[in-house]
């Protein structure tokens, strides 16, 4: 799977249906599908259909705007970004090691982006798809419903959410684009009473993710032939992993394993990624497809992101979320079955494991005093270029920059999250639409389908998309007195004008 | 009838969306009050006809201005919803810029990329503008709610003020641009 029905031979003789927007998604993105006269499938795709530029428009500008200038990449992960350039940045500054407090400032500030970025996912986006049905009535399938039908898990997820952003804003100074980190350190740290408010509902959010991780679980063992078998293709799979190789996802090395779980490359110092990894383009998306070089574009492509993480790594530090781990595992190797779990419903039991992690985790730093240190900033010997990776709620997040004697960037390469599942997300939808939607009338349930596989990866459209497209069109944007104020067409060469 | 709300992102990155809602438990009482139509939160495509129409982000492709006259055609109301809206907002930082040049950078000379990339050029792909505009732009709008993004509070007591029919007015500490 994966690359059938990518292209089909004749596209003009086949009818197209098209799911756009997709929605409960973050970010911009649509699914074509077309169909011949009997209502086969032939060709399914996954577009990302804006474009931002944000590589481009970063050169030119100082290097220290960049942590706070790319958090807009992003509304539901802006500490992802931001987080991710100040580590780029740190290299550039020479702080190979920041200060105890500096580290566990943004290490609290990512596992609160963590807690509520998976929060959401699962109870505003998600969770009317597992709890109502994929193709239960449109008008329910949206947190209103569940509000309306689960109270108490409403009112749970919004709760659980806060808290994340609560950390975030105490970490960061705002809920949604905070500054809180700097190259070489962060600005700020926890007075006690901050630690101490936070600290208060700290056990309560565990015992809640705990329940999200039991509510997953038993969606899945309650109904394995939709659960195991929904979207289950074989891939890769990528994430940092500490360096004793337990789950952690502010820093690490890189590790990639097979479809079956075996080691590929292991210990990767994240400053080479680009002997890793290299992307390719098709001319239908704006966003990337990367892949492993040394395996190439057909069979390099893999997943990131909770599904992979969780399997990739040997061990979660934390009690709760070990127990659960390990449980996930057996479960994986259940009925003869060995080798990883590569059902893409599975994400969202990963991801509320990470959930569990996050808030464990979140717990034993608001106890630490160092967060009430004030050696906030380290630096040393200034370089000129810098790599910068964390995982971010979605996967590996890779930030890559050079940066003048002047101080300004000079170059800029972003690999997002949702960019590196980019194929995975393809083959997802081509899968379900072979299952599904195959030779059968289409109806708006069967087509949310296609989008209950696409969510599963909680992809965030809008960071992937730095990039830009051409139409072979003219196109004219008048204002509403009917002035001209924008135009640009494509010339027959592939170039531009305006 | 509770009053319709439909919201979108144009060129924005959600954020703004977000900060809605961090009125955290307010919005089970909002939900009580309106009613959502097109949204990224449900599973409504096309836009009705609407009492309140959030516009989150600027306008950079032909998509967005075809999204953004919808929502004009059925809101009685469109505000420009945060920063991006209100003046195009970062992504108008590649206005002094080629898009050519940005083209062929991002696919084509850029390092790491497979051998053999071009632009992408699918009809399905919509065409991106030289510019990024801000919404006023385009369509009339109603009122412009600053910030990157507006917090909470002020789109609490914005959407409240808006919802009763009373003009909004933002007090000290609400109105802000960061």
């Amino acid at each position: 799977m994966g690359f059938e029905l990518e292209t089909a031979d004749h596209p003009e003789r086949l009818r197209r249906v098209a799911i756009d927007p997709l929605s409960r998604v973050e970010g911009h993105g649509k699914v074509s599908i077309l169909l011949d006269d009997d209502d086969r499938v032939r060709q399914v795709r996954l577009h990302i259909v804006e474009f931002r530029g944000f590589e481009k428009f970063i050169q030119g500008r100082p290097y220290w705007e960049v942590p706070v200038m790319v958090q807009r990449l992003c509304g539901i992960c802006p500490v992802s970004h931001h987080l991710a350039a100040s580590k780029a940045m740190d290299v550039i500054v020479g702080a190979g090691q920041l200060t105890e407090t500096a580290e566990k400032l943004r290490r609290l500030m990512h596992y609160g982006q963590i807690l509520q970025s998976h929060a959401l996912h699962f109870f505003h986006l998600a969770s009317p798809d597992l709890l109502f049905g994929f193709d239960s009535e449109l008008s329910r399938r949206n947190i209103v419903g569940i509000a309306a039908a689960h109270p108490e898990t409403a009112k749970r997820g919004i709760l659980l959410r806060k808290f994340g952003q609560e950390v975030i804003c105490a970490t960061a100074g705002k809920r949604v684009h905070g500054t809180g980190s700097v190259p070489g350190g962060v600005n700020k740290s926890l007075t006690a009473a901050e630690c101490d408010f936070l600290l208060a509902d700290s056990a309560r959010m565990i015992d809640w993710s705990l329940a999200a991780v039991q509510l997953i679980k038993q969606l899945h063992r309650q109904n394995p032939a939709l659960y195991d078998n929904f979207a289950n293709f074989r891939a890769n799979s990528m994430s940092l992993v500490a360096h004793d190789g337990s789950l952690d996802l502010y820093h690490g090395q890189l590790r990639v394993r097979d479809a079956d779980g075996k080691l590929l490359f292991d210990r990767v110092d994240y400053q080479a990624y680009g002997q890793l990894i290299a992307e390719g383009v098709k001319p239908w998306s704006y966003m990337k497809f990367p892949y492993l070089v040394g395996l190439g574009e057909e069979r390099g492509w893999y997943r990131v992101g909770p599904l992979a993480r969780v399997q990739n790594c040997d061990r979660i530090g934390t009690p709760l979320a070990e127990a659960e781990r390990q449980e996930f595992l057996a479960y994986a190797g259940e009925n003869g079955r060995s080798g990883p779990l590569h059902a893409t419903l599975a994400y969202h039991w990963a991801r509320m494991i990470e959930m569990l992690f996050a808030a464990e985790t979140i717990a034993a730093l608001l106890a630490d005093p160092a967060l009430q240190g004030d050696q906030l900033t380290t630096s040393g010997q200034r370089v000129a270029e810098g790599v910068g990776v964390i995982e971010a709620p979605r996967g590996t997040l890779i930030h890559h920059y050079r940066v003048d004697d002047d101080d300004l960037v000079s170059v800029a390469n972003l690999i997002v999250s949702t960019t590196h599942n980019n194929q995975a997300m393809n083959s997802a939808v081509r899968e379900v639409a072979k299952t599904y939607l195959d030779g059968r009338r289409l109806t708006e349930g069967l087509l949310n389908h296609i989008e209950v596989a696409i969510r599963a990866f909680d992809p965030c459209l809008s960071c992937a998309t730095h990039a830009l497209g051409q139409m072979p069109l003219e196109v004219l944007l008048y204002d509403a007195g009917g002035a001209i104020v924008g135009r640009l067409c494509r010339a027959s060469g592939g170039g531009l004008s305006s | 009838m509770k009053p319709k709300i439909a919201t979108t992102s144009l060129a924005g990155c959600f954020g703004c969306h977000m900060s809605l809602l961090d009125i955290d438990l307010r919005l089970l009482e909002l939900l009580q009050r309106v009613e959502f139509d097109r949204s990224p939160i449900n599973d409504i495509k096309t836009v009705g006809p609407c009492a309140i129409g959030l516009i989150e982000g600027g306008v950079c492709n032909a998509e967005n201005v075809e999204v953004l006259r919808e929502f004009r055609r059925h809101c009685k109301i469109i505000v420009a919803f945060g920063a991006c809206a209100v003046n195009g907002g970062l992504p108008a930082q590649r206005n002094h810029l080629d898009l050519r040049d940005i083209l062929e950078e991002v696919y084509q000379t850029s390092p790491g990329l497979a051998p053999g990339c071009s632009i992408p050029n699918d009809p399905e792909l919509p065409l991106p503008l030289n510019k990024v505009h801000p919404i006023h732009e385009i369509v009339r709008v109603d009122y412009f709610l600053p910030g990157c993004p507006p917090s909470a509070e002020a789109i609490w007591k914005f959407l409240n003020d808006l919802i009763i029919g009373r003009t909004p007015v933002l007090g000290h500490g609400l109105l802000r641009y960061d």
